[in-house]
C-alpha cells in the first residue's frame, strides 16, 4: 500500500521540489541564485553609487553660475594636490585616526582580557552587556555631553579645578578624547571575541613550559590576538576619518569630514574628489587587513 | 593560566579605569536630565523630574521613535536575507571571486558614512530623480547592515559540519527542506545575534541617515540633531536618551545570552 | 559541493559589465538638474490650503511657542487656514540653499547670498505678489530690489532686515567696545574665546573693517573683492584665527558658548543675546562704527513646491502687520511691514532697528552672493562664492 501510495504520488511535485531538481547538480546555478540577491544590491547598489561619486568628482562649476557642469577636468583634484591646507587637513585626520585607534587598543586591552580569561561566567556577561549598552546611547547625545564636560565651565575643568589644572577645551585633543570614548565599544568587542577563541590549553602549555605571564603576553597571546586587534581598528580608523559632526561640536579645526561636509552644496566635485582620499586610505587599510587575517575576527 | 596577585590586581585597575572611562559621561547624562535650566553648565543647578513627563508627552519624539523602529525592523530584515544568502554560499561553495565577497560586503561599514551618504544621495537624488523618503533611509541602513548578520552567520556556519546537511539529503530532503530543518535552527542564535546588532546600527545612526532622509522624515538621531538647536527641547533629549539606554539593556543582553549558549564565542562581531 | 569556476567566472563577467553599464548610464545622463525650473511663472489665483507647508526658516523665524510659550505667530496661523506648519531650521545660507535644492520644502526665508544662487539654480519660482495683499504696506525701499527681482519679476516678499552685533561679555572684557578691532586687531586680548561665524560670508567682515582701517586697498563694496583685497581680507582673518576659540553657526552652540564662558566677545545675532539675557548670562551688543554686515530676507516659493497655497497664505501671514511686529521684536531685526511699527511691545522698536532709516541701511552691507562681475569698471575681475568657500577652509587651516 506505501509503495503505490508514493508511486501515485510522485507525478505532484511542488514548485518548490521542482526548482530543487533544476538546481540539483548545478552548484554554479545555486551559487548565482544565492549570490544574485546581495552581490547586485552591493555591486549595482553601493559601488554603482560609489562610481558616480567618482565620477562628479571629475565635473567642474559653472563660471558664473556655480552649478555643476559635467565637463571633464581633473582641476578639483589637482586643487587637492596641490594646495597645502587640504594636504594638512588630510594628515591631520589620519594622525587623530591613528592615535583614537592606538588609545582605544590600550583601553581596551586590559578590559577585554578580564572579561575573556579572568572574570566568571556571571561577571562576564554583566560585562559584556556593560560593554554594549553604550552603543545604544545616541551618538550625538554622547557628543554633547562630551562638548559640555570639556567646556569653560564643564564638569572636567571642575574636577581638574582643585589640582590647579586646566582641561584640554575644545581643539584636536578634545577630538581625540571624544572620538577615542565613542568608539572604544567597537574595539573591545573583537579583542574579546578574538581573546575568547585563545584556548586555555595553549597558555597552560606556556605556563608549563616556564614562561612568567608577560612572556606569554607577548609571545603567545599577543600575536594570536593581533587579527582581532586590527579587525577592531578598522573601525575606529574608519570612523574617525568620515567624522564630521563630533569635530564641529567639541572643535573649530576642519577634517576631511568638515571639509567634505561643507562643499557638498556650493561645490560637489571638490568635495567628491576630497571624499575619494579617506576611500584610497580605507581600501589600503582593508587590504592589509584581510592580509593580516583580519576578516575572521570583525 | 595563573596570574600573580599583583597582574591580576593590575588587570583589575585596568579594566575598571576603562569602565569608568565609559561610563562617566553617561552618568553626566543622567544627571542632565534632571537638570532643570535649558543650558547645560556643570554643576547642574537643581533636580528636576519635569523633563520626563514632558518627553513622555512630546508627539515629536514619539514619532521619531517609531520611525526609527520601522525603519530598523524593515532595514534589518533586508540586511538578514541578503546577508545569509551570502554567508551561506560563501562558506558552502567555492568559486571564483569568494575573497571578494567579504571584502565587498564590509565595504560599506568600512568606508567613511560621509562618503556612503554622499554617494547614495547624489545617486538618488542626481541619477535616478528619486524623491528621499523611509525608502532611500532604509536602502542605506540595509546596506551596511548586512556585514554584521554576513558575519554572525557565517562564522556560525562554519562551526557547523556539513555532515547534518548531507544526511538529510541522503534521507531524501530536498535542498529547502534541509535548510529549513537542519540548517536554520542551528543559525537561530546567531541569526538573532545578527539582527539585534544590525538594529541596534540603524537605529543610532545619524551620518548617513542625514543624506538620505527626506525632508519630514524623522528617524530619532535626527529628531534629536533637530532638537538640539531649540534651546527648550535640549533637557527632553537627554531624557530620551537615557530611556533608550534603559530600554536597550535588554536586547543586548539577550544578544549575548543567544550567541553564548549556540557555542559562538559571545557576540563575535562588532555593530558599527 | 564544488561549483564550476568557469560558468561562475561567466556569472561574475555579467555582473560586473551590466554594474559598469549602469554606471555609465548613470554618469552619461546623470544629473539634470532636479528641477528643471518648475512651472514657467507664478500662479494667477489661490486654491485651497492644501492642509501643510514645509518651511526652511533661520532660527527664531518660525515660533510656534515651542521655544517659548509667550513667543507665537504659527498657532493662530494654522487654526486660520488649516496649514499645519513644519519648519526645517537652516544654520546657514549653504545649508538653505542645499535644502530647496532637494525640491521637498515649500517655501524659505532666503538672504541676500541664498537668493540669487536659488533663482539662477531654478529652484524658486516668481511670486505674484498681486496674491499677497500685506505685500502693498511693505517698505518701498525693500521692494524690488537686486536680490529679490530679477529683471523685473518678482522672487519672494521682504520679511525684514537687520546687522550683525558685536557681543561681549562685561565680565570678562574690558572697556566697552565699539569697533571691530575687539575681534580683529585687537584679539589678542581675548586670545582663547573671541568667536566669529563659521561661514565663507564671514570674509566680507573682514573686507568690512579693512574698507575703514586699510583704504588704500580701496575696498568700497565687502562682497566685490578683486585678487588684491581678497588676500587681504584672507590675511586678517588667518591672523584672527589664532584667537579664536570656536567659530559658531549654530545659534545653540553660540548661546551654550556665551553661558559657559568659552566665548567672550564676537559677531552675534540680537535674537542669540536676547536668549542669553532670558537665561541669566550677561552680555552687551553694538552696532560698531566701522558698520557691520547683515541681512534682508526674502521669502521665496519653491518651484517644486507642493503646497504652493499654503505657501502663499504663510507669506501673506509673516509679512502681516501684527505677525511681522512679532518676530521682529523676538529676532531683533527692522520688519518689513510699515505698519508693523505701530504694534510692536515696545514702542521705540522701529527706532532703534532703523526701520525707516535708509541712511542707515547704507551702513549695513546686507549678505549678497559674490559674484565674478565686480559691478564697476573692474570688470568680471572680482571673487565668486566657490573662491569665498575655498579661500574659507585656509583660514580655519
Amino acid at each position: 500500500m506505501e509503495a503505490a501510495d508514493v508511486a501515485s504520488s510522485a507525478p505532484r511535485r511542488s514548485a518548490g521540489r521542482r526548482l530543487a531538481d533544476l538546481l540539483h547538480g548545478r552548484p554554479r546555478l545555486q551559487v548565482s541564485a544565492l549570490l544574485a540577491g546581495p552581490v547586485g544590491w552591493l555591486v549595482i547598489g553601493y559601488l554603482g553609487s560609489l562610481a558616480v561619486l567618482l565620477a562628479a568628482s571629475f565635473w567642474t562649476l559653472g563660471e558664473l553660475s556655480g552649478e555643476v557642469e559635467q565637463t571633464f577636468t581633473l582641476d578639483n583634484y589637482e586643487q587637492i594636490i596641490t594646495e597645502p591646507v587640504y594636504r594638512s587637513i588630510a594628515g591631520r585626520t589620519v594622525l587623530i585616526a591613528a592615535l583614537v585607534t592606538l588609545t582605544d587598543v590600550l583601553l581596551a586591552l586590559p578590559l577585554a582580557f578580564y572579561m575573556a580569561k579572568v572574570a566568571g561566567p556571571r561577571a562576564k556577561g554583566m560585562l559584556v552587556v556593560a560593554v554594549l549598552v553604550p552603543l545604544w546611547s545616541a551618538y550625538l547625545v554622547k557628543v554633547y555631553a562630551w562638548r559640555t564636560i570639556l567646556s569653560q565651565e564643564g564638569a572636567l575643568n571642575w574636577a581638574l579645578a582643585p589640582f590647579g589644572l586646566d582641561g584640554p577645551g575644545y581643539g584636536n585633543v578634545a577630538v581625540w578624547i571624544v572620538m577615542s570614548y565613542i568608539w572604544l565599544p567597537y574595539m573591545v568587542i573583537p579583542i574579546y571575541a578574538g581573546l575568547e577563541r585563545l584556548p586555555d590549553s595553549l597558555l597552560s602549555a606556556s605556563e608549563d613550559l616556564g614562561a612568567h605571564p608577560g612572556l606569554t603576553f607577548r609571545r603567545v597571546i599577543l600575536p594570536l590576538v593581533f587579527p582581532a586587534i586590527v579587525a577592531g581598528s578598522i573601525f575606529t580608523f574608519s570612523l574617525t576619518l568620515g567624522d564630521f559632526i563630533a569635530p564641529q561640536l567639541v572643535s573649530s579645526t576642519q577634517f576631511i569630514g568638515t571639509v567634505v561636509y561643507a562643499n557638498i552644496t556650493n561645490n560637489l566635485p571638490l568635495a567628491a574628489a576630497f571624499a575619494t582620499v579617506p576611500i584610497m586610505i580605507m581600501v589600503v587599510y582593508l587590504l592589509l587587513a584581510r592580509r593580516l587575517g583580519a576578516f575572521e575576527h570583525v | 593560566m595563573r596570574l600573580s596577585r599583583r597582574s591580576k590586581l593590575l588587570l583589575r585597575v585596568g579594566s575598571s579605569l576603562t569602565l569608568a572611562f565609559i561610563y562617566v559621561p553617561l552618568a553626566i547624562i543622567v544627571v542632565y536630565a534632571f537638570n532643570p535650566s535649558r543650558t547645560l553648565t556643570w554643576p547642574p543647578s537643581g533636580l528636576t523630574l519635569d523633563w520626563f513627563g514632558k518627553a513622555l508627552d512630546n508627539p515629536g519624539a514619539r514619532d521619531a521613535f517609531l520611525t526609527s523602529a520601522q525603519v530598523g525592523l524593515v532595514a534589518t530584515a533586508v540586511a538578514l536575507l541578503l546577508g545569509t544568502l551570502a554567508a551561506l554560499a560563501v562558506s558552502r561553495y567555492r568559486f571564483f571571486g569568494r575573497e571578494t565577497i567579504s571584502f565587498l560586503v564590509i565595504l560599506p561599514i568600512a568606508l567613511p558614512g560621509i562618503v556612503t551618504g554622499v554617494a547614495l544621495n547624489t545617486t538618488f537624488t542626481q541619477v535616478l530623480g528619486v524623491d528621499l523618503s523611509l525608502f532611500t533611509i532604509v536602502v542605506g541602513h540595509a546596506t551596511f547592515c548586512i556585514v554584521v548578520v554576513y558575519n554572525n552567520v557565517i562564522a556560525r556556519l562554519r562551526r557547523l559540519s556539513t555532515s547534518f546537511e548531507e544526511a538529510a539529503a541522503d534521507l531524501g530532503a530536498g535542498p529547502w527542506q534541509t535548510f529549513r530543518m537542519v540548517t536554520l535552527p542551528n543559525m537561530r542564535g546567531a541569526l538573532v545575534a545578527g539582527a539585534l546588532l544590525a538594529f541596534g546600527l540603524s537605529f543610532d545612526e545619524i551620518i548617513v541617515t542625514t543624506f538620505t532622509a527626506g525632508a519630514g522624515d524623522q528617524t530619532l538621531p535626527i529628531w534629536i540633531f533637530t532638537n538640539f538647536s531649540r534651546p527648550n527641547q535640549l533637557p527632553i533629549v537627554n531624557v530620551v536618551a537615557v530611556l533608550v539606554i534603559l530600554i536597550s539593556v535588554i536586547p543586548v543582553y539577550l544578544a549575548y545570552q543567544l550567541t553564548r549558549d549556540e557555542g559562538t564565542t559571545g557576540p563575535a562581531t562588532t555593530a558599527a | 559541493m564544488r561549483a564550476d569556476p568557469r560558468s561562475a567566472r561567466w556569472a561574475w563577467l555579467i555582473v560586473a559589465g551590466l554594474s559598469a553599464f549602469l554606471a555609465a548610464f548613470a554618469v552619461g545622463c546623470g544629473s539634470d538638474d532636479s528641477g528643471d525650473g518648475g512651472d514657467s511663472g507664478a500662479p494667477t489665483e489661490l486654491g485651497a490650503a492644501e492642509g501643510e507647508v514645509n518651511l526652511v526658516a533661520w532660527a527664531g523665524y518660525v515660533e510656534d511657542g515651542s521655544t517659548d510659550p509667550k513667543v507665537d505667530w504659527v498657532t493662530d496661523f494654522e487654526k486660520e487656514t488649516g496649514c499645519q506648519v513644519n519648519v526645517k531650521i537652516g544654520n546657514t545660507s549653504d545649508e538653505m540653499v542645499q535644502l530647496m535644492r532637494t525640491g521637498q520644502y515649500d517655501a524659505v526665508s532666503a538672504s541676500g547670498d541664498a537668493t540669487l544662487r536659488l533663482i539662477d539654480g531654478g529652484d524658486v519660482a516668481p511670486v505674484n505678489t498681486d496674491l499677497i495683499p500685506n505685500y502693498a504696506d511693505v517698505f518701498d525701499s525693500l521692494k524690488d530690489q537686486p536680490f529679490n527681482t530679477v529683471d523685473g519679476t518678482n522672487y519672494g516678499v521682504p520679511h525684514g532686515r537687520g546687522a550683525n552685533l558685536l557681543m561681549w561679555n562685561p565680565d570678562e572684557v574690558s572697556g566697552k567696545p565699539d569697533s571691530w578691532d575687539v575681534v580683529f586687531d585687537k584679539s589678542s586680548e581675548n586670545s582663547g574665546s573671541v568667536t566669529a561665524y563659521d561661514n565663507p560670508i564671514y570674509i566680507a567682515d573682514a573686507a568690512l573693517y579693512l574698507m575703514t582701517h586699510e583704504p588704500d586697498l580701496g575696498i568700497t563694496n565687502p562682497y566685490e573683492l578683486d585678487q588684491e583685497q581678497f588676500d587681504a581680507a584672507i590675511a586678517l582673518l588667518k591672523e584672527q584665527r589664532q584667537n579664536i576659540g570656536e567659530y559658531w553657526s549654530d545659534y545653540t552652540k553660540q548661546i551654550s558658548a556665551f553661558a559657559n564662558g568659552d566665548s567672550t566677545v564676537g559677531t552675534t545675532w540680537q535674537v542669540i543675546a536676547n536668549l542669553l539675557e532670558a537665561d541669566g548670562v550677561k552680555v552687551e551688543t553694538t552696532l560698531p562704527v566701522e558698520g557691520s554686515t547683515g541681512w534682508s530676507d526674502t521669502w521665496m516659493i519653491s518651484s517644486e513646491a507642493k503646497n504652493p497655497n499654503c505657501a502663499y497664505m504663510w507669506m501673506n501671514h509673516i509679512i502681516s502687520p501684527e505677525a511681522n511686529a512679532q518676530v521682529a521684536e523676538w529676532f531683533g531685526e527692522a520688519p518689513a511691514n510699515e505698519k508693523s511699527c505701530e504694534l510692536t511691545a515696545d514702542a521705540n522698536h522701529c527706532d532703534i532697528y532703523h526701520a525707516a532709516d535708509e541712511d542707515y541701511f547704507d551702513q549695513v552691507f546686507y549678505w549678497t552672493t559674490p559674484v565674478a562681475d565686480c559691478g564697476d569698471d573692474r570688470g568680471d575681475v572680482c571673487k565668486t562664492y566657490d573662491e569665498w568657500v575655498q579661500g574659507w577652509t585656509e583660514v580655519k587651516g
